[in-house]
């Protein structure tokens, strides 16, 4: 126990404090004025809060190799949760992601998490798990995408985008890093795409091909290559459209258009990232101060207190608030990829990973769109949005990785 | 190759850092250099709302409370919040149809669901304390206060005025006004308008996203506190004035009584009048249409607008134009062959010669045929139309044929003929005193108010002066009076002429032959003088102008009552009521009151 890391496990308690005090102030009214209050959701997450901890400490008790040894059937048994709320979950605005169970609803993408993470650290810390060779590639995409499928058959395509982060876990592991060059042309290539005629596009590749065959001696020899590479490249551009057209619901089309400014629709798909600019905006340097929030207190962001969290701490606390926030977070991330380096433990270095990837998506993606930087994708920001499940989720998923940690130096 | 991948770690960590910087440079444009977003923020949450004063109260001379403010409340419905409720009972206690409950109902959900709307518009506040009981069994249900014109008795009508919902024009002409904005439509009201509205304030109050009220905006800090109108205090005697509209009961004409030493008016009465509290809130509109339609125009203010030949009344001032231009001495006397007189015959039967006393006692024609003839025809002059206008002079040094523009709306100045007309309709140098011998008795081309006719008898009773007529005394406090209203205006006759006239006044009640003799007061002395003027649609109208008492006069007055025959019969012993009221606040000659309370002259057409 005495190996336990307290920096990332106070950061952790710092976070999850900063978060149960922005719900109450998103949810604040006078009539229920205690922050203890059980009928509101402040009070309902400090019940979460406790459970949590108790949870975290159950974890830091419980042998470390008690995870890798049961990685798959913790795997297994949230893929049967994932199939089994598709059959008999209950649908909440539009996805069918939520187990009702008395007064209280579970999430099982919120668990999906940390199982595919242990899933995935348990077979790529497998013997001669290769990146060259085929079959390594086909199974662990298979890992990561089988639950990704479930989730997204859900409706819940933010839960399911997740699974998208598990590829900076891949290049630590050898995976080759102009897979993720690659991920980013192609994110760029969309959005240019959608906002610049295609035949430009196409027009301005051509060039930069024809310019990279003048210019670089080895390429010229592999004429064929680059023209593949230019087809490739031109068919893409003009899929794009049918991709954005057909595949795409219409509310995510709307929120991309609105986002890339093709679009202006402060009432309807635009209204909650306008809103949420305001409150953000309007907080200034210092911010409103605690409870004077007007944006949230009055309900103009929605979800205030669970996707939209960010408005209550960046009208209330202002840029400073929010700047601290942003460090806390990017402390907790490094932290953990430092405690993953020294790992001896593929297992554990591996899982470490997972878990920063995932906790890096979550606060990129929720921040970047309360700030308009990316689409409204409703994912919650780790430990501060309220909900049970993915309070407990995160906290799962961060204390089994503190528990390695902790037990490092048996663990080979 | 295990060296290598784990460089790779500096590569994540470097994705982490760019982010975190994206995100804190997108913030510091956000929060520090875009200051549009506060200003949306507060656009969101922050609304102006209008405080409107109290207006202005009227109180008549004695302190009695006429006008003020009562509180009215307006039902607001919030639909959303609406639940299931007992619409029978609901409709019961708001004394409405269930058909009117279902349409405010459908009303109020079409204008919004969240917002609240009027659902039933000044509930007064004996329905209101019944509902306010109950409302506790129908929630989505609130009540807004307001403020309606109350008029605690139900006199003077036009000379108080009414207030009403601001028009198109009202709102280009002043910009303080806003839609639903309440303004004076006449009367004091309407005159007094700046002084009684007060200043509107503005509060900033906070709201939600359902436009909700959620309180004040930092404590009030940027509201500006509304202004309540001023107090009026008017010279009006609110008793008197009821009093009058008592006599003047199912007659049509108009009093005017006028306190001598300060031109302020202590009864102004028209009739038919109405009820003030008629044209007040909900029933407005409806009675207003009623008072439009009534063939006996109650709308109209008579004692203002209506223009009568001042006919006998305008001998004294005949006799004060000959004393000052000294063609008429007390002691002429003309001759007066009754009916047979040419070339205006006599009505009254009476000693003959005569001198000026008993002509006015009397009331003869000829004698003032005879005085009108001197003054146009003086010698002095050059020519009658030179003659004339000296006449015309004094006749408007009196108030008759201008306005006073003081506070009295709808005022009409009447008509003194100019020497310009008789040339356009005789021709110039083709008229002269005989042409226009009506004027000699107060009839032809002469038409004055009620109002100046009340100020003739000021002018006797003050030997030769009057202040111009008004309403209002004091804005703000009793002792803040209005100036403009306090300046003296001298005729052109000199006092010393005035005490044959008044003289002769006196003994229109006091004479053996006075025409007013019945209708004396004991223990008063009253000046009067009877009229009984013709006119075209139908019966004489009966006229008398008074003052009371004659030394130091506290009163002076004029009464028309339309179509009802001799001076003497309803007018004379009007205005001695009137004066008995004023001056002894206690009626003796219960019979004579009778006889005029009990007088209905309007079913006589």
């Amino acid at each position: 126990m005495q190996n336990i890391d307290w920096i990332t496990v106070i950061l952790y308690l710092i976070i999850v404090l900063v978060g149960w005090v922005s719900i109450y102030a998103a949810v604040y009214n006078e009539e229920h004025s205690s922050i203890f209050d059980m009928t509101q959701n402040h009070g309902k997450q400090l019940m979460w809060i406790g459970t949590s901890i108790v949870l975290a400490m159950v974890i830091l008790m419980i042998d470390a190799k008690f995870f890798s040894t049961f990685s798959y059937l913790f795997y297994f048994l949230t893929i049967m949760l994932l199939i089994g709320v598709l059959l008999f979950g209950k649908e909440i605005a539009g996805s069918k992601s939520w187990f009702q169970i008395g007064s209280f609803s579970l999430q099982p993408a919120e668990l999906a998490k940390f199982a595919t993470a242990l899933a995935l650290a348990k077979y790529l810390s497998g013997i001669d798990k290769d990146f060259s060779r085929f079959k390594t590639k086909i199974v662990t995409a298979f890992i990561i995408m089988f639950p990704a499928l479930l989730i997204l058959l859900q409706h819940d395509t933010g839960s399911a985008l997740v699974y998208t982060s598990f590829i900076l876990v891949l290049y630590r592991e050898g995976l080759s890093g102009n897979l993720l060059v690659l991920g980013v042309i192609v994110a760029i290539l969309f959005v240019i795409t959608l906002l610049i005629n295609k035949f430009i596009v196409i027009g301005t590749i051509a060039a930069i091909f024809i310019l990279v065959y003048f210019l670089n001696k080895t390429i010229k020899k592999r004429v064929f290559l680059l023209i593949g590479a230019f087809i490739l490249t031109s068919m893409y551009v003009l899929s794009v459209d049918y991709v954005f057209e057909n595949v795409l619901e219409q509310h995510q089309k709307k929120r991309i258009n609105v986002l890339l400014g093709i679009e202006t629709d402060i009432r309807g798909a635009g209204y909650n990232v306008h809103q949420s600019k305001i409150a953000i905006g309007s907080g200034g340097f210092s911010g409103k101060g605690f409870l004077k929030g007007t944006q949230t207190k009055f309900d103009f962001v929605p979800e205030q207190s669970t996707d939209f969290i960010f408005c209550t701490i960046g009208e209330e606390w202002g840029f400073v608030g929010s700047f601290i926030l942003i460090v806390l977070f990017l402390a907790l991330l490094i932290r953990l990829i430092f405690l993953a380096e020294r790992q001896r433990s593929k297992f554990s270095r591996i899982y470490g990973y997972g878990v920063a990837s995932v906790l890096f998506f979550h606060f990129t993606i929720n921040l970047g769109m309360t700030i308009g930087l990316f689409p409204v994708i409703g994912i919650p920001l780790p430990y501060i949005s309220y909900g049970g499940s993915s309070l407990l989720g995160f906290t799962i998923l961060l204390f089994i990785f503190i528990k390695q940690d902790s037990e490092r130096l048996e663990l080979l | 190759m295990n060296r290598n991948l784990s460089e790779r770690k500096y590569v994540v960590i470097a994705i982490f850092v760019i982010v975190a910087v994206i995100f804190i440079v997108r913030l510091l444009i956000l929060q520090l250099f875009d200051d549009s977003y506060i200003l949306s923020a507060e656009n969101n949450v922050l609304r102006k709302i209008t405080i409107y004063p109290n207006r202005g109260r009227i109180y008549d001379r004695n302190g009695e409370l006429l006008v003020y403010d009562e509180a009215a409340y307006d039902l607001l419905v919030i639909p959303r919040q609406v639940k299931e409720l007992d619409t029978v009972e609901f409709c019961r206690i708001l004394n409405i149809p269930d058909s009117v409950f279902k349409i405010k109902m459908k009303k109020a959900k079409k204008y919004s669901r969240y917002k609240p709307s009027i659902f039933l518009e000044q509930i007064s506040k004996q329905e209101f304390g019944y509902l306010e009981e109950k409302l506790y069994k129908f929630p989505g249900f609130y009540v807004q206060t307001r403020s309606l014109r109350k008029y605690n008795r139900p006199i003077a009508a036009h000379t108080l005025g009414y207030i009403g919902e601001v028009n198109n024009k009202e709102m280009k002409a002043d910009s303080y006004y806003h839609q639903g904005d309440y303004i004076g439509k006449s009367g004091i009201e309407k005159f007094f308008e700046k002084e009684l509205r007060g200043k509107k304030g503005v509060g900033v109050v906070m709201v939600d996203v359902h436009n909700r009220q959620q309180g004040s905006y930092k404590n009030g800090k940027y509201d500006t506190l509304s202004v309540p109108g001023k107090d009026h205090y008017l010279s009006i005697d609110a008793d008197l004035q009821a009093y009058a509209e008592k006599l003047m009961q199912n007659k049509i004409g108009s009093i005017v009584a006028i306190d001598p030493e300060t031109g302020g008016i202590l009864a102004f009465v028209t009739s038919p009048t109405y009820d003030p509290n008629l044209l007040v809130g909900r029933v407005r509109g409806k009675n207003f249409g009623m008072l439009m339609h009534d063939s006996l125009k109650p709308l109209l203010n008579r004692a203002v607008m209506g223009r009568y030949s001042p006919g006998s009344t305008f001998k004294p001032v005949q006799a004060l134009i000959g004393l000052q231009e000294s063609v008429l001495r007390k002691s002429t006397s003309y001759v007066c062959y009754g009916p047979a007189t040419t070339p205006i015959r006599c009505t009254h039967n009476h000693e003959s010669p005569l001198q000026l006393q008993h002509a006015i006692e009397q009331s003869c024609n000829p004698y003032f045929w005879n005085v009108y003839k001197s003054i146009i025809n003086n010698p002095k002059y050059r020519s009658v139309e030179e003659a004339y206008n000296v006449w015309r002079n004094y006749v408007m040094s009196f108030g008759f044929g201008t306005k006073f523009k003081t506070d009295i709306p709808f005022e009409v100045s009447g008509n003194v003929p100019t020497a310009e007309y008789f040339n356009k309709i005789y021709g110039k140098g083709h008229w002269n005193a005989l042409t226009i011998r009506s004027l000699a008795i107060g009839q032809g081309e002469i038409l004055v108010t009620p109002l100046q006719l009340a100020n003739e008898s000021v002018i006797i009773a003050n030997k030769g002066y009057y202040y111009p007529p008004h309403i209002v005394e004091a804005i703000g406090s009793p002792d803040n009076i209005i100036k403009e209203f306090r300046v003296k205006k001298e005729t052109k006759v000199k006092p010393d002429k005035f005490d044959v006239v008044r003289e002769a006044m006196l003994e229109v009640f006091e004479g053996e032959h006075g025409t007013a003799r019945w209708a004396k007061l004991e223990g008063v002395k009253i000046c009067g003088k009877t009229g009984t003027v013709q006119n075209p649609h139908g019966k004489d109208h009966s006229i008398f102008v008074a003052f009371a008492p004659m030394e130091n006069p506290k009163i002076a007055m004029s009464v028309i009552v339309e179509n009802s025959g001799y001076g003497s019969t309803w007018a004379a012993p009007i205005a001695s009521l009137m004066i008995e009221q004023y001056l002894n606040d206690t009626i003796t000659r219960n019979r004579l009151e009778k006889r005029i309370l009990d007088g209905n002259l309007i079913s006589r057409y």
